[in-house]
């Protein structure tokens, strides 16, 4: 028995030695005589024969073609992309900014921001994921609040946000419970981040 | 099974020879079916039955249970949730074991859980669980449970489903007749099995009888936080006492311990302890005793015990060593504690929902006898006495018998009740559960356990509003109920549906350890308050890294502590350099995840404890000592994202002597 079981990887092996060209056909030669090899092997009422030793193997890699990732359409990265218009999915339908900054919000922002949001956001560079600064001129407030709020659904609704999670190596956007205030305020925040 | 059919397959296959393998099996597998019979509880011969059944205890994928099961753990020292009618286990709760699957007893936060006055105890043997209750009713705030061994009352919070609390029980030795609460949860009782010297000191074993004593405890529970605290301790007779339940309804105030070795036997307990024809059901007026402790009554004596406390906002434990206890000698308390004879070594004594009847399960016996309430009240307002056993009044047998039921089985052990007036006794001996109506005492029904069954469980079946429908049995013996798995096999539980007059037995299921009693509860009442993660806002651990800026490594010595934070997919530093052979590096890492179901992992090569599994918004903290120089890796044990193959890290160790600097760094 110790033969039907070792038989259907030697064809590999030898295969390994072999042009690419060859492969396959010698492939489909050797399977059928494993198969044949088998059914005697059953229809003998399972005679053992020795167990072939010795033989070399050759490991080297071959080399196969990757298939190409689909070609990015957008000649500008989702994360440079600018889209105003666009408010995401999620709770927030409409966010009215004041002509100042609030800063004591602002404050209260950074804290949120700092405990919950640095692991992967810093302030001004590309870290997990993008980074917050400028994010105003390229993202609607609703937008930035929703993907705060909503990330599970937006990477999965929002063509933008979806583009953005491939962008970053397929990274998740962390839900972290804020509150909707607290949201708005790490939004206010993000307004001093010019 | 007809042998003419039988007979015709032989015939046939007789002569091909080469079948005569399968030919042994398929006889062998029809004597095997035949020989079980429908004795196996198998609804396989009747299939409208068996789909009945299956539809009964189908719960539909994404579909949520009615009740959640807590099962003791027996010897795993821990406890099991389940899902009921599904069976499904959902958790198992560290509670008295270390528990390396998250860490517990094992990180440095949970270790202080494990104290006791005999050092870190790393394992026990948990018994009953109990679930707290407002006005009989249960209210799902905490669960308690017994360990038995080295003994200790643990409380288990049921929002985070976490052990809250542990406070061990001096004096005690099998802490067996525990951990029942009263009907307002103001006591959990903890009562001996074994009666030891007290205070435990060097005598000879012979000299047991009269000698040795049983302390029935009764710990406070403080009505807001659940702190538990021993209030006193009832230093009683030698005996052993077995199990207890509280007064309930009319009998509040009451407490009822069943003793068996009432001969006081030090050997041979099996031959020895089995002499007298009744030992003593003692029912103890906790009220009487807690007044006579308000006004100063009992003695402080010295002790030893440890009190465990975990916090949610420090996600620590701390341990402190308890050094005196409240002891009360039951003669100094007349009119507070009276024995009542009770038939053939009782083991299980349970309350009937209304509080009027207190049922022995004398587990010698045939039958079971059920005391009345209102005649032991009006005996011991009569002082109609039938002697004392140690300056303890023992009443009438007769006087206090408020009925007997004739069962027919044999040993009896425990007695659960549906809320209609009915009664269900498990019989050890005869693998059975007997149905019966209390004030009549007659049978109603009986069905068989496969096998030996123990305790049975009726969610609420020890309060004043029991939930009926399900009655769970737990079994002591599994034998061929599932595929074998070698010599060690699960217990079994087996699920009857109680809804109408008679039993049906729908499901089986293995459970884990050896689930002595059970407690259970309708997932309404729990589940809307589990908690989901725990706020990082509110995390107070002394070593909490609460912002990535603070991730830090600070030396001390040889001991290093490693400041560090988690988050999908990354450790924040992952790259420590610095690190010498001979230190003792503390990781306190906090999950920053602030999303449900979000935990992160953490093992490191060649630790010596387990690994960590945090929760979002935890810290834990583990203790690695580098004994080789290298570089070596550490990484992330629960499959958290797409990257979570990603989360990883390196920590370089260099000789003692190195001059190298601690340092730090996460992609740079």
């Amino acid at each position: 028995m110790t033969l039907v079981i070792f038989f259907p990887f030697y064809p590999t092996y030898i295969c390994s030695i072999n042009k690419p060209i060859n492969r396959l056909k010698m492939k489909i030669v050797l399977r059928n005589i494993v198969v044949v090899l088998s059914l005697m092997l059953v229809a003998c009422g399972g005679k053992e024969e020795k167990k072939k030793e010795g033989f070399s193997v050759d490991r080297a890699k071959t080399l196969e073609k990757t298939t190409e990732s689909p070609a990015v359409t957008n000649a500008v990265s989702a994360s440079e992309r600018v889209d105003l218009d666009n408010k995401g999915v999620g709770p927030i339908k409409s966010v009215t900014l004041s002509p100042e900054i609030d800063a004591e919000m602002a404050k209260k922002g950074e804290e949120v921001y700092s405990q919950m949001c640095m692991a992967c956001h810093r302030v001004d560079k590309k870290f997990i994921g993008p980074a917050p600064t400028g994010i105003l001129k390229r993202r609607s407030p609703e937008w930035v609040m929703n993907m705060i709020l909503n990330p599970e659904v937006m990477v999965k609704e929002d063509p933008l946000a979806k583009e953005l999670m491939a962008e970053f190596n397929g990274a998740p956007m962390a839900n972290q419970g804020l509150t909707e205030e607290q949201a708005r305020n790490v939004l206010e925040y993000f307004r001093t981040l010019d | 099974m007809s042998l003419h059919f039988l007979k015709k397959i032989t015939i046939n296959i007789s002569t091909m020879k080469k079948y005569s393998f399968y030919l042994a099996a398929i006889l062998g597998s029809i004597l095997l079916l035949t020989g079980c019979g429908n004795q196996n509880g198998k609804a396989s011969s009747d299939g409208a039955l068996a789909s009945n059944n299956a539809e009964k205890v189908y719960v539909a994928p994404g579909e949520h249970d009615e009740f959640y099961a807590f099962m003791s753990g027996g010897y795993s020292g821990n406890v099991t949730v389940y899902g009921l009618p599904s069976g499904r286990m959902f958790k198992e709760i560290p509670v008295f074991s270390q528990f390396p699957t998250n860490g517990y007893g094992y990180s440095e936060e949970t270790k202080p859980m494990l104290e006791t006055s005999f050092g870190f105890i790393p394992a026990d043997d948990s018994h009953h669980p109990d679930i707290s209750q407002t006005n009989g009713e249960l209210d799902g705030r905490w669960l308690f449970i017994n360990g038995n061994n080295t003994p200790r009352i643990a409380r288990i919070d049921l929002k985070t489903f976490e052990t809250a609390e542990i406070i061990e029980v001096p004096n005690s030795a099998g802490n067996h007749s525990s951990s029942y609460i009263t009907e307002n949860s103001e006591y959990v009782v903890a009562g001996t099995r074994f009666s030891v010297p007290i205070p435990q000191r060097d005598m000879p074993i012979k000299d047991y009888k009269g000698n040795f004593k049983g302390a029935l405890s009764f710990i406070s529970v403080e009505p807001e936080t659940g702190r538990m605290d021993i209030k006193f301790q009832l230093i009683m007779p030698g005996f052993n006492y077995d199990l207890s339940h509280p007064g309930r309804g009319k009998s509040h105030g009451w407490f009822f311990f069943t003793t068996y070795n009432t001969e006081e036997a030090n050997s041979l307990l099996e031959v020895n302890a089995s002499q007298n024809d009744k030992d003593f059901i003692a029912a103890v007026n906790w009220k009487k005793i807690e007044e006579y402790v308000e006004n100063g009554g009992g003695t402080m004596v010295p002790a030893n015990y440890t009190h465990n406390v975990y916090s949610d906002e420090t996600h620590s434990a701390t341990s402190t060593m308890k050094k005196e206890v409240l002891t009360v000698d039951p003669t100094k308390v007349p009119g507070a504690i009276f024995f009542m004879p009770t038939p053939k070594s009782p083991h299980g004594v349970d309350v009937s929902p209304s509080g009027d009847y207190i049922i022995g399960n004398g587990k010698l016996s045939a039958d079971l006898t059920a005391f009345s309430f209102d005649k032991m009240i009006a005996a011991i307002e009569g002082e109609k006495f039938d002697g004392e056993a140690y300056g303890l009044p023992i009443l009438k047998f007769e006087d206090v018998l408020g009925g007997t039921v004739k069962s027919g089985g044999l040993g009896p052990l425990h007695t659960e009740f549906d809320g209609e007036g009915n009664a269900y006794t498990t019989f050890f001996i005869s693998s059975e559960v007997v149905k019966w109506k209390l004030g009549t005492w007659e049978v109603i029904d009986r069905k068989p356990t496969f096998y030996s069954v123990g305790h049975c469980m009726i969610p609420g079946g020890n309060s004043r509003k029991p939930f009926g429908k399900y009655l769970i049995s737990l079994n002591k013996i599994t034998k061929d109920r599932y595929l074998p798995t070698g010599p060690e096999l699960e217990h079994s539980a087996q699920l009857y549906d109680i809804s109408g007059d008679k039993m049906e037995l729908i499901y089986d299921f293995p459970t884990h350890g050896e689930p002595h009693y059970a407690a259970a509860i309708p997932a309404s009442i729990l589940a809307p308050k589990s908690q989901k993660i725990y706020k990082l806002a509110e995390n107070e651990h002394p070593f909490a890294t609460k912002n990535v800026s603070e991730a830090r490594i600070v030396r001390e010595g040889n001991e290093v502590h490693v400041y560090m934070a988690m988050i999908r997919s990354h450790f924040t530093p992952d790259n420590i350099e610095g690190i010498k052979v001979g230190d003792k590096v503390y990781f306190h890492i906090t999950n920053h995840e602030q999303d449900f179901d979000v935990p992160h992992g953490f093992m490191m090569i060649g630790q010596k404890n387990s690994g960590l599994l945090i929760m979002p918004g935890q810290t834990k903290t583990s203790v690695w000592e580098p004994k080789q120089e290298g570089v070596w890796p550490f990484y992330c044990t629960d499959f958290c994202s797409a990257l979570h193959q990603e989360m990883q890290g390196y920590i370089r160790v260099s000789p003692a002597n190195s001059k190298i600097d601690l340092s730090w760094s996460l992609g740079e």
